[in-house]
C-alpha cells in the first residue's frame, strides 16, 4: 500500500532522514517509535506530501507521490487524514465547523445535515455538546479529541497519527487507542501511528517500526520489538537511562 | 553582505509568485463570496473610525497652513483648492493605505503566522483545501475593492475639514471656497487617486499573506513578521507613490 524507498530529508545543515527504507500494508496499523527529534513528525509530513523530501520515493497505491503537481497531490490527499500533534484545530471555527470543515468544503451536503455527521463523529471520540464553542475554550485533551473528529470525518482510507495519546489522560488515551482499532476494523484503514509511548505502541500497533539516525532501524509485531536482540531498540523500549542511545 | 542579497532575491522571489498564485486562484472555481464579504467589512467598515479622524485632521492642518502661506500673497481664497487636491492626489491614498496597512497587514500576517506555527495551514491542505486560495484571495479581492473606496471616503472628509477651517475660523466666503476647490481638482486627480489606492491594496495584501505564510518560530516569530509586514508594505506604498505619480501623471 504504501512503500518508501532511500527517503532523504534534510533542514539546513541538519540531515533529519538519511535514506528512510519502509512499507505498510494495506489494513495494518503501522506504529513507529523513536525519540523525541529523530523525526517523526517530519516523516509523516513527507508521507502525506506537506514536505518535500530532498531524495527517495514515496509509494502509495503505486503512485509516486513526491512526483505529483500540486493539483494532483490535492486528488490524491482526499484518501488521507492526518491527526496533528498538536491538533491544529482552526480557531477560527467553531469546533462543529472544524469537525465538517471537509464535508462543508466538498460536498454539496445541505448544513444541518453535515451537522448531524459531525455530531456522531464528536460523540465517537467521546465528546457531546461541544459543537458551538470554539477551540480556545477546550482543554488539550478535548482539542486533540476534536482533531480526531475531524480527521474521520472525511471518510479517508489511510490516517495519520501523530501522538494521538499525548497530553491525554491514561483513562481517556486507553479510550483513544481503543478507537483507533475499532475504527480500523470497521472502516478498512490503513494506518500509521506516531508516538514514544511504548504502552500506547503495544496496544495500537500490528507492526512496529524503530526510528533512530535517520533510518528504521527494526521493523516487527509488539512481541518481535519486545524480545529485541537489537541494543539500540532494547532501550528505547525499556526506557534505560544507560545504552547505546545515550552512551554515544 | 553577500547573503543580504541573496536573502532580499528570495524575498522578491516568493513575494512575486505569492502574487501570481493568488492570481491564478481568484480565476480557478469554485469562488467564495462569503469570506470576500467578512473581509470588506473587516477592511472597509471597521477602518472608517480610524479612517475618519486621520482625514479630517488632516483637512483642517492642511487648510491652516496654506492658509497662513496664502495670506501673504492675498490669495487666501485658494485654500479650498489646495486642500482638495492634496487630499485627492497624495493625502487620501496615502494615508489611508498607510493606516490600512497598519491595521489590516498586521492583523492578516498575525492571523495566518499563527496558524502557520499552529500547523493549521498544514491542515487545510491535508483537508484538500488551498491556503491561498481559502485565506488569500478573499483579503485580496475586498481589499482592491476596500482601498478605493476608503480612499473616496477620506478625501471627502479631508475636503469636509478644510471647509470648516477655512469657511467658519478663517471667514473664506462659503461659495468661493466651494468655487475654488471644483476648480482646481480634475476628474482625472481623483481618478488617480484611486488607482493609486488600488495598486496599495494590492500591497499591503500580498505583503501581509507573504510574511504570513513564511513565519516561523512560534509566537516570537509572529510577533517579527507581523512588524516587518507593516514596515514593508508601509515603505512600498511610499516609494510605490512616487513612481506611480510620475507614471500617472506624464
Ligand atoms: N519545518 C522545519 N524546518 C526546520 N527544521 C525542522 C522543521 N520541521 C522539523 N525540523 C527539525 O527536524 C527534526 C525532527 O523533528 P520532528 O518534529 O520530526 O521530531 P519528532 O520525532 O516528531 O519529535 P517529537 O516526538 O518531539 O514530536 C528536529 O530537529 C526539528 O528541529
Ligand atoms: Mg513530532
Amino acid at each position: 500500500m504504501i512503500t518508501i524507498t532511500n527517503l532523504w530529508k534534510g533542514f539546513g545543515e541538519n540531515q533529519v532522514l538519511k535514506g528512510l527504507n519502509l512499507s505498510i500494508k494495506k489494513g495494518e496499523i503501522m506504529v513507529i517509535i523513536g525519540q523525541s527529534g529523530s523525526g517523526k513528525s517530519v516523516l509523516l509530513k513527507l508521507i502525506i506530501g506537506l514536505l518535500k523530501p530532498d531524495r527517495g520515493e514515496i509509494n502509495i497505491s503505486g503512485c509516486d507521490i513526491t512526483k505529483l503537481s500540486d493539483v494532483e497531490l490535492q486528488k490524491v490527499r482526499l484518501k488521507f487524514s492526518m491527526l496533528f500533534q498538536e491538533g491544529a484545530l482552526f480557531d477560527s471555527m467553531t469546533v462543529g465547523e472544524n469537525v465538517g470543515f471537509f464535508l462543508l468544503e466538498h460536498t454539496n451536503k445541505p448544513r444541518h445535515e453535515i451537522f448531524k455527521i459531525v455530531k456522531e463523529k464528536l460523540k465517537i471520540v467521546g465528546l457531546e455538546g461541544v459543537e458551538d464553542l470554539s477551540p480556545s475554550q477546550l482543554s488539550g485533551g478535548m482539542r486533540k479529541r476534536v482533531a480526531l473528529a475531524r480527521a474521520i470525518a472525511t471518510s479517508p482510507e489511510i490516517i495519520l497519527y501523530d501522538e494521538p495519546t499525548t497530553g491525554i489522560d491514561p483513562i481517556m488515551g486507553a479510550s483513544i487507542n481503543h478507537l483507533i482499532r475499532e475504527l480500523q476494523s470497521h472502516m478498512s484503514l490503513t494506518s500509521i501511528a506516531v508516538t514514544h509511548d511504548m504502552k500506547s505502541a503495544y496496544q495500537i500497533g500490528d507492526r512496529l517500526a524503530m526510528l533512530y539516525d535517520g533510518k528504521i532501524i527494526e521493523v516487527g509485531t509488539p512481541k518481535e520489538i519486545k524480545s529485541t536482540q537489537n541494543p539500540v531498540v532494547h532501550q528505547f523500549i525499556t526506557g534505560a537511562v544507560h545504552g547505546p542511545i545515550t552512551d554515544s | 553582505m553577500g547573503r543580504k542579497i541573496a536573502y532580499f532575491l528570495e524575498e522578491v522571489g516568493g513575494i512575486t509568485s505569492l502574487f501570481w498564485q493568488i492570481i491564478l486562484h481568484i480565476v480557478r472555481p469554485p469562488f467564495k463570496g462569503k469570506y470576500i464579504i467578512s473581509q470588506m467589512l473587516e477592511i472597509g467598515v471597521n477602518t472608517l473610525p480610524i479612517a475618519s479622524i486621520m482625514a479630517v485632521f488632516t483637512g483642517m492642518v492642511l487648510a491652516v497652513q496654506t492658509y497662513i502661506k496664502l495670506r501673504e500673497f492675498n490669495a487666501e481664497t485658494v485654500v479650498g483648492g489646495v486642500v482638495a487636491a492634496s487630499m485627492c492626489k497624495e493625502l487620501g491614498p496615502v494615508l489611508t493605505a498607510i493606516i490600512v496597512a497598519g491595521r489590516i497587514g498586521s492583523s492578516t500576517t498575525a492571523e495566518i503566522g499563527s496558524m502557520k506555527v499552529t500547523e493549521q495551514i498544514d491542515a487545510l491542505e491535508t483537508l484538500a483545501v488551498n491556503p491561498i486560495k481559502q485565506l488569500a484571495c478573499p483579503r485580496f479581492i475586498a481589499s482592491l475593492i476596500m482601498l478605493p473606496c476608503l480612499t473616496i471616503y477620506t478625501d471627502l472628509i479631508g475636503i469636509l475639514g478644510g471647509y470648516a477651517v477655512g469657511v467658519y475660523r478663517f471667514s473664506i466666503c462659503s461659495s468661493i471656497y466651494v468655487d475654488n476647490s471644483i476648480s482646481f481638482v480634475s476628474p482625472w486627480d481623483i481618478l488617480s487617486g484611486l488607482i493609486k489606492a488600488f495598486f496599495f491594496g494590492m500591497i499591503i495584501i500580498v505583503i501581509g499573506c507573504y510574511k504570513g505564510f513564511t513565519t516561523i518560530g512560534g509566537a516570537k516569530g509572529v510577533g517579527k513578521a507581523t512588524t516587518s509586514s507593516v514596515v514593508i508594505s508601509s515603505i512600498l506604498i511610499l516609494v510605490s507613490n512616487y513612481f506611480l505619480t510620475v507614471l500617472l501623471y506624464q
